[in-house]
């Protein structure tokens, strides 16, 4: 994918659309993108995985649990992260899971430029999409 | 904006006076009230037809009284606008954490001095550098104090009582904080661990944002009577903390919104967005939310109460005296992002109703029963905060606020410019250096947060409360200008 995520115009908060070939591609960079709000990634290097495992009854509830679950990682075990790898993102019955890993290391103020302080992720606006070239997400996070 | 949106906002509304326009029942089907936007006919220029749909959205919820309100600061939120206001009936309503917001009980507290501007001047750098040293601040700070998981649970249950017990401030701080800093109901149980496991470490934490602490001075009186027994001459030093529940309530939010989502199909409420979950009021979800919220509400108000008292501690040490000599007395506490079990007058009748305030000051008139007694015959004080570097307000609740706004105000300026767009457009040290003309120094841990917070990305907050002012919810009382801020 050209382009791995956009920011588009929201007064008070953070709304951007993430895209991938699949839409494991898609939840990875909706997660970069969030953490691009945070951070400046490219000051952050790749040492530390962190593995994360979720279900949700929805694609969208997913979603949400997915950007919630990052940043109560980032919060409670003070890992910035650069990089995201969704490994399994799959529906079985009437449930969605996904397995991922979120790539980064400790917080060290010294060398990372923090920006806008996300509160929280939000079902505002979200969309989940097909597209020609694979997939798109819309979400807004609160700042 | 365009010409053709700003027509498009005047065609859907109709005016009921100056500073009141309906959004009719109408405009979107299923609306079960109409909305109510409190702007005048310029801020209605500025307001995003969003906006309305949003106050229309929440006009086709369960219960609702009266009307789907917006204050004058209103503008485009998720679910609820910022600046909107909706009671429930306590029976056949709901209860929405979308009413709330992410950071419940972000508010804001103000403390008084007996000093004046020119005493404050010439210390003002010295008392800025150690402020922000002794409040941690930004994003990933982490508080000095360490509270075990016993202790909150008391935070959480006690609210201010317990930083009180504790030796955080004084017993007469409890009066002058709405709700005396302690909303009784409140069950921890109801608060998951991953909320417990980020609020432990984030008591006493200012956060980021548009949050901040703010060093300012009365600049005018509008109202002497009201003014005196506020405790406010001109040229007093003041000193503002505006902060929420941090990282406890954030993730309190986003836990409940999860089974309320889940709970608004479950209990058939079609939501026209699915940010408006909720679930009817008496409902286990929905009371299990509301006992979690005010866990939340009662840890930021002792957020702000620690963060207070290491101020007051601050400016004992510059001004070498104790700070009850330095006349360093609570103003008042309000909480703008709130759910609330009030008694109101709907339709002649007394009746009890979960008033939602998302960015909206509760407004309570003279001779409220909940006010504290020196505030008894004035009515409650109303603070509201401008944005970096311009004047905030106090004001006092009236009457008016009952009959008309379910005895709410506004809440600050209300943002015009995206975080994105200010980055792109302004410059931190710009910024910075143009406040410094101004006489206005600010401690902030990154730049960007200086331009994305800038006077230039909100709304005039002047103009937001003299609305107020003219529609009689809440009466001007003074003007406070800054002098020093610390940002995030």
């Amino acid at each position: 994918m050209e382009k791995r995520f956009e920011y588009l115009e929201h007064t008070a908060d953070a709304k951007f659309r993430a895209y991938g070939e699949s839409l494991e591609e898609a939840f990875e960079n909706a997660a970069y993108a969030m953490f691009n709000v945070m951070i400046d990634t490219s000051t952050v290097s790749t040492e530390t995985s962190y593995e994360i495992e979720l279900t949700s009854e929805d694609i969208e509830g997913l979603l949400f649990n997915w950007l919630s679950e990052i940043l109560f990682v980032f919060e409670v075990e003070n890992l910035v992260f650069a990089k995201f790898a969704v490994d399994r993102l799959e529906q079985d019955n009437d449930s969605f899971r996904l397995v991922a890993r979120a790539l980064g290391e400790e917080i060290d103020l010294s060398r990372h430029r923090f920006g806008t302080e996300v509160k929280a992720a939000t079902y505002n606006g979200m969309r989940i999409e097909r597209t020609p070239e694979g997939w798109m997400i819309q979400a807004t996070v609160d700042t | 904006m365009s010409e053709e949106t700003e027509s498009s906002v005047f065609d859907i509304l109709i005016k009921i006076d100056d500073n009141t326009w309906e959004v009719p029942m109408g405009y979107k089907p299923g609306m079960r009230v109409p909305g109510r936007i409190f702007v005048s006919e310029h801020l209605l220029g500025i307001l995003e037809k969003e906006t309305i749909d949003q106050v229309a959205n929440v006009a086709m919820l369960p219960g609702i009284q009266k009307y789907s309100m917006a204050m004058p600061d209103a503008h485009l939120g998720y679910g609820f606008s910022i600046g909107g206001v909706a009671a429930f009936d306590r029976e056949n309503g709901i209860i929405s954490p979308g009413g709330v917001g992410f950071d419940i009980n972000c508010g804001v507290r103000l403390i008084r001095t007996n000093l004046q501007e020119n005493d404050v001047r010439p210390k003002l750098s010295q008392l800025l550098d150690d402020l922000f040293e002794a409040i941690p601040t930004g994003v990933g700070s982490k508080s000095r104090l360490r509270v075990s998981d016993a202790e909150l649970d008391d935070i959480f249950v006690n609210g201010v009582q317990w930083a009180v017990d504790k030796g955080y401030g004084v017993k007469e701080d409890l009066d002058h904080c709405e709700s005396g800093g302690k909303i009784p109901g409140a069950d921890p149980s109801k608060v998951s661990a991953k909320a417990r496991k980020r609020g432990r470490p984030q008591l006493g934490t200012l956060g980021s944002g548009n949050h901040f602490l703010e060093i300012q001075y009365v600049d005018e009186i509008y109202d002497e009577e009201l003014a005196s027994a506020f405790g406010f001459h001109e040229g007093q030093v003041t000193f503002m903390i505006h902060c929420g529940s941090r990282g406890a309530g954030h993730q309190i939010c986003t836990d409940h919104l999860q089974v309320l989502t889940q709970a608004s199909k479950k209990y058939n409420i079609s939501l026209p967005d699915k940010q408006l979950a909720c679930a009817p009021a008496q409902s286990p979800e929905a009371q299990d939310y509301f006992k979690a919220m005010l866990c939340a509400a009662n840890y930021a108000w002792v957020n702000r109460h620690v963060i207070m008292h290491w101020t007051r501690e601050v400016f004992e040490k510059t001004f070498a005296e104790e700070f009850g000599d330095l006349g360093m007395h609570l103003v008042y506490d309000v909480a703008h992002n709130i759910a609330k079990l009030e008694e109101h007058t709907v339709d002649g009748k007394k009746t009890e109703v979960y008033v939602h305030r998302k960015g909206a000051t509760r407004a309570f008139s003279p001779g409220h029963p909940d006010l504290p007694e020196d505030y008894r015959a004035t009515g409650q004080p109303v603070i509201i905060p401008g944005s970096m570097g311009t004047a905030s307000y106090v004001l006092c609740g009236t009457k008016e606020s009952m009959d008309i706004s379910f005895g709410s105000a506004c809440h600050g300026a209300g943002r015009v410019m995206s975080r994105k767009s200010a980055k792109r457009e302004l410059h931190g040290e710009q910024v910075r250096e143009e406040l410094n003309l101004k006489g206005i120094q600010v401690r902030a841990s990154q730049p960007s947060l200086i331009a994305e917070e800038a006077p230039e990305v909100y709304k005039s907050s002047s103009e937001v409360v003299d609305v107020v002012h003219e529609l009689g919810i809440a009466t001007k009382v003074a003007k406070l200008l800054p002098m020093g801020v610390i940002k995030g």
